[in-house]
């Protein structure tokens, strides 16, 4: 099979080469699967409030339910046992972290293309768009808007594509402009194809590799920011707690010495986004052009 | 020069004008006006009173332009809670925020650009790795929770530092300033440093990259054969040439490091605009909230105006494009 060297094979084993984004990829299965699977792995169910015991709350790690069951990364105020409270917690930050990266980068996608290959006034008016917001810092947009907006899972969704579109359309713009005035697309453009079909089929594949990168990004930058926002008391409701919210919960007992009710939370926030930067981090290696052998 | 710098400035008066009217539409027109800005706990007479004093019976352009006229002059309302100038409010508590983001800007370069450099003339050695490695957790590490974990070890477990507020303040030039005494050195430093991390391995990065580029180009090369010592190619050649995007994101980035700082002034209960932003939206104190949005809204403008002005005077190179273009 050596002979064989399709770009997928290529991109594929330099990203192989390097063990420290392997190791990303690895623990960003297992976290993925581990919020799949939370309901079957969970110890108890964090939400069912008949299998909660007020009097065990606030237990250190490793302690012993009377139940028979082990706290191991301890339990909250609750006394709900944090290790299954952070599996349902994942759940909640991986879901609304992807979600808004889909429908941002769709809608990113869709105007950054129009701003290139229709360009005009109204691809001007895009960008303009683009450029203003993307001169303010995320965080601040989004919590203005969750401030006019009030609290709410879709809520927090569209503050996370308000701020995340623009950087896909900028980036695809970027891209699409390059990639326009090559033959291919002239060939496409001779054969009278419909402009549709050539954006989409043509023009579109050839400016994945940098959007997989911001992309990747993305993920990871929302994921952070739904968690600042949750710990600020703006984003998710208290009925969907995500990994920002375990973490603001615990803040109350930080000053007394009960530790884990925010470290291990906090843990599991690091791990997810450690795990999807270093896997960014070597895909915008691999992806680069300018890098290549 | 001057032709760009005006060019320049109307584009951010512009932006400005852009932003008012958003804002007041989101707040006057999309909300309701009078939940938003009546207090919600006065009886009929004085909502209806509240109602012709704002002039909310009148159509929508004649309050833009009240609106408008009043932001000109500095009246962006009254906060609920405080009843006193929500402008006021915001500027008494500006010199808090600005303190605390100049010194985690500071934290973040001094440390920054010497470890990206040391990265960059070095990328494949253990040194280089470490640096980078430590710059990827930088940017990974959530910015609350570095901030929790903080005081957890140096106020709860060590007991070293305070755990909230800012101290003492001596006034420098009739503005109150913590930096002058001890005690306000063990409150800043904290915060400080909790809010410089993330612009750190930013820094870190962007030098790193900047020298790795510069290292293969001829003017290095040229600087080599003439057999200049590696202090004075680095220090003259090298680092001058990458200052120049270096400085540009420095400016820009102090920018977002005062609206992260909400979130570190929050956890560490420092008395800055951030903090006064969270309360407000926590009370439903709203005025506060309008006045909070454009006050930042022309810092960041005036902060994109200085850097781009910076920019050009740095690099010819940029005045020459934007002749052309």
């Amino acid at each position: 099979m050596a002979g064989e060297q399709t770009p997928l094979r290529r991109v594929a084993s330099d990203f192989f080469a390097n063990p420290v984004a392997v190791f990303g990829l690895v623990l960003f299965c297992v976290i993925v699967i581990v919020a799949i699977l939370a309901p079957i792995i969970s110890p108890q169910n964090p939400y069912d409030l008949a299998q909660l015991d007020v009097t065990e709350g606030r237990l250190p790690p490793g302690a012993k339910s009377l139940g028979g069951s082990t706290f191991w990364l301890g339990s909250d105020d609750q006394g709900r046992d944090m290790l299954s409270a952070i599996f349902y917690g994942l759940r909640i930050s991986l879901s609304v972290g992807v979600m808004s990266t889909v429908i941002a980068l769709g809608i990113g996608l869709a105007l950054g293309l129009t701003a290139a290959y229709f360009g005009g006034r109204t691809g001007t008016i895009i960008m303009r768009i683009a450029d203003i917001q993307l001169s303010f810092p995320a965080i601040l947009i989004a919590l203005i808007l969750l401030a006019v907006l009030g609290q709410g899972t879709l809520k927090i969704v569209a503050a996370l594509v308000t701020v995340q579109w623009a950087y896909y359309a900028r980036t695809v713009r970027g891209a699409a402009l390059v990639e326009k005035h090559k033959e291919y697309i002239e060939a496409a453009r001779c054969l009278a194809l419909p402009p549709l079909r050539i954006v989409f089929r043509h023009l579109l594949p050839n400016c994945l590799p940098p959007l997989m990168v911001i992309a990747a990004v993305q993920v990871a930058a929302a994921i952070a920011l739904e968690a600042t926002l949750s710990f600020l008391g703006l984003g998710l409701p208290i009925t969907e707690p995500s990994l920002g919210l375990l973490i603001a919960n615990g803040y109350q007992y930080l000053l007394s010495g009960k530790y884990w009710i925010s470290f291990f939370p906090g843990v599991a926030l690091l791990a997810t986004i450690l795990s999807i930067n270093l896997v960014a981090d070597q895909l915008r290696d691999v992806l680069n052009p300018r890098l290549q052998r | 020069m001057l032709v760009f710098v005006l060019r320049r400035s109307l584009q951010a008066l512009l932006v400005l004008f852009v932003m008012s009217v958003l804002v007041f539409v989101g707040v006057y027109a999309i909300g309701n006006p009078v939940d938003i800005l009546i207090n919600p706990v006065a009886d009929q007479l004085e909502r209806e009173r509240a109602i012709a004093t704002l002039g909310l019976d009148k159509p929508l352009w004649v309050q833009y332009w009240s609106f408008l006229s009043g932001a000109v002059h500095g009246d962006l309302g009254r906060s609920f809670v405080h009843s006193t100038s929500a402008l006021g409010l915001i500027l008494e508590r500006m010199p808090a925020t600005l303190e605390l983001a100049i010194a985690a800007m500071l934290i973040a370069i001094v440390l920054g650009i010497p470890l990206g450099l040391w990265a960059g003339l070095r990328p494949h050695g253990f040194a280089g790795r470490t640096i980078m490695a430590g710059s990827i957790l930088g940017f990974s590490l959530p910015t609350f929770w570095v901030g929790l974990m903080l005081i957890m070890v140096f106020s709860v477990m060590l007991g070293w530092l305070p755990a909230s507020g800012r101290g003492p303040t001596k006034l420098l030039f009739g503005i109150p300033v913590s930096f002058l005494s001890l005690e306000g050195w063990r409150h800043l430093i904290m915060p400080a440093t909790n809010l410089a991390l993330f612009k750190l391995a930013l820094l870190i990065r962007l030098t790193r990259a900047g020298t790795r580029e510069a290292l293969v180009q001829d003017y290095v090369k040229f600087a080599r054969a003439k057999g200049l010592t590696n202090a004075r190619i680095i220090g003259v050649h090298v680092l001058r040439n990458i200052l120049i995007p270096i400085v540009t994101i420095i400016g820009l980035e102090f920018g977002s490091v005062i609206a992260f700082a909400i979130v570190t002034e929050t956890i560490f209960a420092w008395p800055g605009m951030g903090k006064l932003l969270i309360d407000s939206i926590n009370l439903l104190d709203r005025p506060i909230i309008v006045a909070y949005l454009l006050v930042i809204v022309f810092m960041f403008i005036v902060i994109n105006l200085i850097v781009d002005i910076l920019y050009s005077a740095l690099d010819p190179r940029v005045r020459l494009a934007e002749a052309k273009g």
